[in-house]
């Protein structure tokens, strides 16, 4: 009898003991990012380059709406090819970057779902995103110094058109 | 035994493939070797005929049409004349009617069959898979195609290089076009942004023509099996959640290092519906795989590890890339790990796990 306490005792605590170290390698695990089905969207489209500042604005707006960030990389398909066409080279341009606001993102808490969309032109693309996608808000990045961003055109047409409330970023001159 | 084919391609009118065909076949008279002009493009070239000088010209043959008077290559008399090597201008070219064969391709075609090596030229927009993209460029539908196969049979395609600011100077100093014929031409065809299009697309076909050949004498000098075990193929497990974007990113670029194909597959339980969100996620993956040029293949399967067993073995796969498994470690325990269970089930396969971004933490040394 006394024996088959001992047993059950030593069975007990083996049974907590293996409970607490579950428990606490769960305890370490990170924490996954909350994206669930209600989660605001912020979309950020951009095209051959990003501003560091126009990141960094979007993940701070991201953050405190406590919203997904949708980083987009727009690819413009020329005529000549089927809208269908792999387009190689310019999938390799856009990789470091969405690689690049994805890491900042992560490291500011934010939870990230990166797309790279096709169009005939960069309007076109961003369109096409957003017929098929929920967007709380959308971010168009202007050009730094001349560079990069939406053209005035493009950024009127974006004000225009866009179907939810639609920030234009402008990068500080200096920054660039 | 069949003549040696070899095809100067140009992206338009004036870039040289008639110079350079008839320098070609100088250097070939010059090395001993008997050479006939089959056909030369009467463009009223001062260079290009003085260079034409010296190489005997087949008598053409006139034909008459209506009221105008034809003259179209006499493959019968070029194949009579049986030289080593004939030069043959502008095989997309549509014959008289009347004439044996419609196209100039199939006249090239019966002098190469004849032991006859054959020098060609033609311009990237006459390829017929190109039609549509060449309207939409330049606004005109060239009528004058020839087959892809007609490239790829070639022995050799060469491509006569020259960029469009030179090809407008050229055009201007007249040396291909009257001056007042270059002036429309400036305007239309011949503008600077379609020149460098269509030098994009000849550039193009050459670099694929050039790849499709390597491919092709690599699997032919090595014997089937070995073939089969060199040629790379990257399978991704995707699941309709946002990390997938960045899993498919990776392999992809794996894939594109390997030289190899990519498959995306994801395996859904049978009658477990999916969320608003995940359908979104699911087509934004289809729509990346179009992007990246990837395959997206669906299973239907309540056995994930058999699914993608039978998916590896019928796409021949030779890596599988997968994210990091959202398994408690109790679960784990109890079920057994799906990495484990891959590398079991898939015995010569390589297996690389992509790790999910969200997880990452600051590595202590």
């Amino acid at each position: 009898m006394t024996a088959l306490v001992v047993v059950l005792v030593v069975l007990v605590a083996a049974l907590a003991a293996s409970l607490a170290v579950v428990l606490a390698r769960r305890s370490r695990r990170p924490r996954r990012l909350p994206v669930d089905r209600v989660a605001r969207r912020v979309l950020v489209a951009f095209s051959g380059r990003l501003d560091p500042t126009v990141v960094d604005a979007a993940i701070r707006i991201a953050h405190a709406e406590e919203a997904v960030l949708v980083p987009a990389y727009l690819l413009v398909v020329p005529l000549r090819y089927a809208e269908d066409s792999p387009l190689r080279d310019e999938v390799e341009l856009a990789m470091p970057l969405l690689e690049a606001v994805e890491h900042a993102a992560l490291r500011a808490g934010v939870p990230v779902d990166a797309r790279i969309e096709k169009g005939r032109t960069l309007t076109h693309a961003l369109k096409r995103l957003w017929e098929v996608e929920r967007f709380d808000r959308i971010i168009a990045p202007a050009p730094t110094n001349g560079h990069g961003g939406f053209t005035e055109k493009e950024l009127a047409w974006v004000l225009t058109h866009a179907p939810t409330e639609t920030v234009v970023l402008k990068p500080m001159p200096s920054a660039a | 035994m069949r003549g040696h084919y070899r095809i100067l391609l140009g992206m338009a009118a004036g870039v040289g493939k008639t110079y350079r065909m008839l320098q070609e076949g100088r250097q070939a008279q010059l090395e001993g070797r008997d050479v006939v002009i089959g056909y030369l493009e009467p463009h009223d070239r001062p260079e290009t005929a003085a260079l034409a000088e010296g190489i005997e010209v087949v008598p053409r043959l006139r034909t008459e049409h209506g009221s105008l008077e034809l003259h179209e290559m006499d493959v019968d008399a070029v194949i009579r004349r049986a030289p080593e090597l004939a030069l043959v201008d502008e095989l997309a070219h549509t014959n008289a009617p009347g004439m044996r064969n419609e196209k100039r391709y199939q006249d090239i075609d019966e002098i190469l069959n004849a032991g006859i090596d054959v020098i060609s030229t033609v311009n990237v927009q006459h390829l017929e898979s190109l039609n549509d993209s060449i309207a939409e460029l330049t606004d005109i539908r060239v009528r004058e195609t020839f087959p892809d196969r007609i490239l790829e049979e070639a022995d050799e395609v060469v491509l006569v290089d020259l960029t469009p600011e030179a090809l407008q100077k050229r055009l201007l100093e007249g040396k291909v076009y009257p001056k007042d014929r270059a002036e429309v031409a400036l305007q239309n065809f011949f503008r600077i942004e379609k020149l460098s299009s269509l030098r994009e697309l000849a550039l193009r076909e050459v670099a694929e023509d050039v790849g499709a050949r390597a491919r092709k004498q690599s699997t032919t000098v090595l014997d089937p099996l070995s073939s089969q075990a060199v040629a790379e193929r990257v399978l991704v497990l995707v699941t309709p959640e946002p990390r997938s974007q960045r899993l498919l990113r990776r392999a992809w670029r794996s894939a594109e290092r390997l030289g190899a194909e990519l498959d995306a597959l994801w395996v859904h339980k049978p009658g477990k519906a999916l969320t608003e969100q995940e359908q979104v996620s699911l087509a934004a993956l289809r729509r990346l795989a179009i992007v990246l040029g990837a395959h997206f293949v669906e299973e239907e399967d309540g056995d994930l590890v058999g699914a993608v067993r039978r998916v590896v073995s019928e796409r021949g796969a030779t890596y599988v890339f997968l994210g990091t498994p959202d398994e408690r470690r109790f679960i784990e325990i109890v079920r057994g790990s799906l990495v484990s269970a891959l590398v079991r089930e898939l015995p010569g396969i390589d297996i690389r796990v992509v790790a999910n971004r969200a997880d990452r933490k600051e590595l202590r040394p």
